[in-house]
C-alpha cells in the first residue's frame, strides 16, 4: 500500500499536509451557532412550559373525572361542569367549514389558475383574496352578525337562537378561512409541473380532463395541507363566536331536544368554554377545568389533523 | 446528386477560325467547376439515411410561418413541407425557434396566452389555425414526445391507456397497452410490472413509455422536441432505432440540438438560424431544407455549411 517515496514526494507530501491539516479557529462562527441554538431553546422552552402550565392543571379534573369530564354538558357546578357541548359545537363548526370553505375554496382556486385570463382584474382578485386572508377575524365575526345571522334567521333556521346559532357560526367560520383555502389550494395547484399538463394536453385531452385526471390529483397532498391549517384556524378561533352571540354563559339542551334543536338553539364551542370558564369567579375554573378544556381542545384538534395528514401521505406516497 | 458540368470548352470551339492567344483563352475560360463537395471527412457526419423521396406525399405543408410571443418576433417566414413516412429534422443553435416552430404543428403554442400563429400549416391540406378546428382533435392526430421524459405520476398502464380513453377507444385495453409498448419496444422490460409507477423506470424507459403514451391514440404525425438531450448514449440510440422502426407507420418531426442524430435518423433536415435585433430579441429562420445526405455533404448554404462545420453556433 504505501510505496516507498522518495525524498521529493515526501517533501511534498509534508507541505501538503502543512497546508490542509489543523482546526480552523473561528470564534464567530462559534457565538453565531451558540446564539441560534439559544434561540431555539427559547422558543421551544415557551412551548413546554406553557404545555407543563396547562397538563399540571388538567391532570386534577383528568384524574378526578376521568371521561366523565369530556362527557358532560355545561354546569355552573365545578364538580359537574364537562365540555361534551363545546365538543360538539366545535365539530359542527369544523364539519360546516370542510362543507363549505373547501369545495368553494378549492374551486375559487382552480378557476383563478387554470381559467382566468392574466389580465389586471386577475391580479386585483388575487391581491384582495391574500389581503383578507389577513383581515382580523373579529371584523368576519361582524360580517357573520350582519349577513349570515339574519340569512340563517331568514330561511327559517333561526330557532330559539333568532340565527345566532352554530348554523350561522358554521358559515362565519367557513368565510372567515376561505382565503387561506383559496391561497393554499391556488399554490398547490400552479406547483403541478408544467410538464405534466403538456403531457396530458399532448395525448389530446381537453383542459377539463387535464385538470381533472392530472393537475387535481398532483395538487390534492398540497389542497389537504391547507385544509389541514384551515381547520386548525377554525378551530382556534373564539372572536367571531363571541360576536354573533356564541353561549358564554350556560344553558341546558332539553332532554328530547332533536337534531334540528341542536343546530338552531344555543351552542357553544371549545375555545369559547376556555375563554368563559376563564373569567370564571370560581378559582376551580380558572386553576383546573379551563386547562383541561384546552387539552381537549388541542387533542381534537390533533386527531383531525392526524385523519388529514394520513390521507395526505397516502396520496403523496402513492406515487 | 448531379452536377451539370458546364463545358468549358464551349467559348472557344465557337469561334475557331480566330487565332486565340493562350493567355486569352486562359481569361475568358469558364472557371473550372469545384470538385463535387463531401463535407463528410470536415464534419466526420456521416448521413446515413436516404428515405428523402419526392413521391412522398406531403402531409404536413407549413407556409409562411410567423410566430410572436406578445411583441417578441420569435420565428420568421418559414416554409417547410413535411413528407409522410420521413423523418424531418430541425437543427440550429439555440433560440433560433426550431422547438417553437415545432409546438405551432400541433397547436400545443396555444397553451401559452401570448402566442399568435400566422401563416399557414396545413395537414392533409387542411388549415390546422382554421376557424373550426379543434385543438384537441389536431393533437389526436399529431402527438407529441418532450424533451424532458414526463410520464404521468400514475402507473405504466395507465400512462398508455389514458390518452385513449379520453379518445373514446372502446375495444380491449389490455390488448392496446400490450401492443402499444410493443410498438415502442418497451413490453419485455415492463410486462411484469404494468401496474407499477411510472416514475420507477429509468430514463430512457420513460422516454419510450412517453413515444408510447404519445402512438397509443394512433396519430399519424410524431413530434419529437430533442427526445434525446437529457439521456445517456446507450439510451439514445436505442430511442433512434426506435424512430427508424416508427417511421414505416408515422412521420416524424424531430428537433434536436445533436448533428450526428439529425444525420443518423432524419430523411430530410431543416437548418434554422437566428438573428438578433437592437433589443436583443432572437428571430429565428429557416436557412435550409434539403435531403439530409443533401444538407450534410453539400449544403447549399454558406451558413449551413459554417454550422455543420462547427464554423459557427
Amino acid at each position: 500500500m504505501t510505496a516507498k517515496l522518495s525524498d521529493r514526494q515526501r517533501a511534498t507530501q509534508e507541505a501538503v499536509r502543512a497546508q490542509i491539516e489543523g482546526k480552523r479557529s473561528e470564534p464567530g462562527a462559534v457565538i453565531f451557532r451558540l446564539m441560534l441554538i439559544v434561540m431555539l431553546l427559547a422558543s421551544l422552552l415557551i412551548l413546554v412550559v406553557l404545555l407543563a402550565d396547562i397538563f399540571a392543571g388538567a391532570w386534577a379534573t383528568f384524574r378526578d373525572r376521568g371521561l366523565d369530564f369530556v362527557l358532560s354538558g355545561l354546569s355552573l357546578n365545578p364538580e359537574t361542569a364537562g365540555v361534551w357541548t363545546g365538543i360538539i359545537g366545535s365539530l359542527i363548526i369544523a364539519f360546516m367549514v370542510i362543507l363549505l370553505a373547501i369545495p368553494i375554496g378549492v374551486g375559487a382556486a382552480v378557476y383563478l389558475e387554470e381559467y382566468a385570463p392574466d389580465n389586471t382584474l386577475t391580479q386585483w382578485i388575487d391581491t384582495a383574496v391574500r389581503n383578507l386572508a389577513g383581515v382580523p377575524s373579529i371584523v368576519f365575526g361582524l360580517l357573520g352578525l350582519a349577513m349570515f345571522v339574519t340569512l340563517v334567521n331568514g330561511i327559517g333556521l333561526g330557532g330559539s337562537t333568532g340565527g345566532r346559532n352554530v348554523i350561522a357560526a358554521g358559515i362565519t367560520m367557513a368565510a372567515l378561512v376561505l382565503p387561506i383555502v383559496i391561497i393554499t389550494s391556488a399554490e398547490a395547484i400552479r406547483a403541478v409541473p408544467r410538464s405534466i399538463r403538456e403531457a396530458g394536453y399532448g395525448v389530446g385531452a381537453t383542459q377539463w380532463e387535464v385538470i381533472r385526471s392530472h393537475v387535481l390529483p398532483s395538487a390534492f397532498p398540497g389542497i389537504l395541507t391547507g385544509t389541514v391549517l384551515t381547520l386548525a384556524r377554525a378551530f382556534g378561533e373564539t372572536a367571531p363566536l363571541l360576536v354573533i352571540g356564541v353561549a358564554t354563559g350556560f344553558f341546558s339542551a332539553s332532554a328530547d331536544a332533536s337534531f334540528l334543536d341542536t343546530l338552531t338553539g344555543p351552542y357553544t364551542a371549545l375555545p369559547v368554554i376556555v375563554f368563559s370558564w376563564s373569567r370564571q369567579t370560581d378559582p376551580q375554573f380558572i386553576n383546573t377545568l379551563a386547562p383541561a378544556a384546552i387539552v381537549v381542545l388541542l387533542v381534537v384538534l390533533f386527531s383531525l389533523n392526524a385523519v388529514a395528514i394520513y390521507f395526505r401521505n397516502k396520496y403523496e406516497k402513492k406515487w | 446528386m448531379v452536377n451539370d458540368m458546364p463545358d468549358a470548352t464551349d467559348t472557344t470551339s465557337e469561334t475557331p477560325a480566330e487565332a486565340v492567344s493562350m493567355y486569352e483563352r486562359i481569361r475568358d475560360a469558364e472557371p473550372a467547376p469545384p470538385p463535387p463537395r463531401d463535407l463528410t471527412l470536415e464534419t466526420g457526419i456521416a448521413p446515413a439515411s436516404a428515405g428523402a423521396d419526392d413521391a412522398n406525399p406531403v402531409i404536413i405543408d407549413v407556409r409562411d410561418l410567423n410566430v410572436y410571443y406578445a411583441d417578441f418576433h420569435a420565428v420568421k417566414d418559414v416554409s417547410l413541407p413535411i413528407r409522410q413516412n420521413e423523418i424531418t429534422a430541425l437543427i440550429g443553435p439555440s433560440g433560433c425557434g426550431k422547438s417553437t416552430a415545432l409546438r405551432s404543428l400541433n397547436r400545443m403554442n396555444d397553451l401559452i396566452e401570448s402566442a399568435r400563429v400566422l401563416g399557414t400549416i396545413e395537414y392533409h391540406g387542411v388549415d390546422l389555425y382554421g376557424k373550426n378546428v379543434d385543438p384537441v382533435e389536431v393533437r389526436r392526430h399529431i402527438g407529441m414526445v418532450f424533451q424532458k421524459p414526463n410520464p404521468f405520476p400514475k402507473s405504466i398502464y395507465d400512462n398508455i391507456s389514458f390518452g385513449p380513453k379520453i379518445a373514446g377507444y372502446k375495444d380491449n385495453m389490455d390488448d392496446l397497452v400490450e401492443e402499444t409498448l410493443h410498438k415502442a419496444a418497451l413490453w419485455d422490460e415492463v410486462k411484469d410490472k404494468l401496474n407499477e409507477s411510472a416514475y420507477a423506470l429509468s430514463g430512457g424507459q420513460q422516454q419510450r413509455l412517453c413515444i408510447a403514451r404519445a402512438i397509443a391514440t394512433s396519430p399519424d404525425v410524431l413530434l419529437m422536441d430533442e427526445p434525446a438531450s437529457a439521456l445517456d448514449p446507450i439510451a439514445t440510440l436505442r430511442i433512434e432505432e426506435l424512430m427508424y422502426e416508427l417511421k414505416k407507420d408515422y412521420s416524424i418531426i424531430i428537433v434536436t440540438h445533436n448533428m450526428q442524430q439529425a444525420a443518423r435518423v432524419s430523411d430530410r433536415t431543416a437548418f434554422f438560424s437566428v438573428e438578433v435585433n437592437e433589443q436583443g430579441q432572437r428571430t429565428g429562420h429557416l436557412v435550409e431544407f434539403n435531403p439530409t445526405r443533401r444538407l450534410f455533404t453539400n449544403p447549399e448554404e454558406r451558413e449551413t455549411e459554417d454550422y455543420i462545420t462547427g464554423r459557427f453556433g
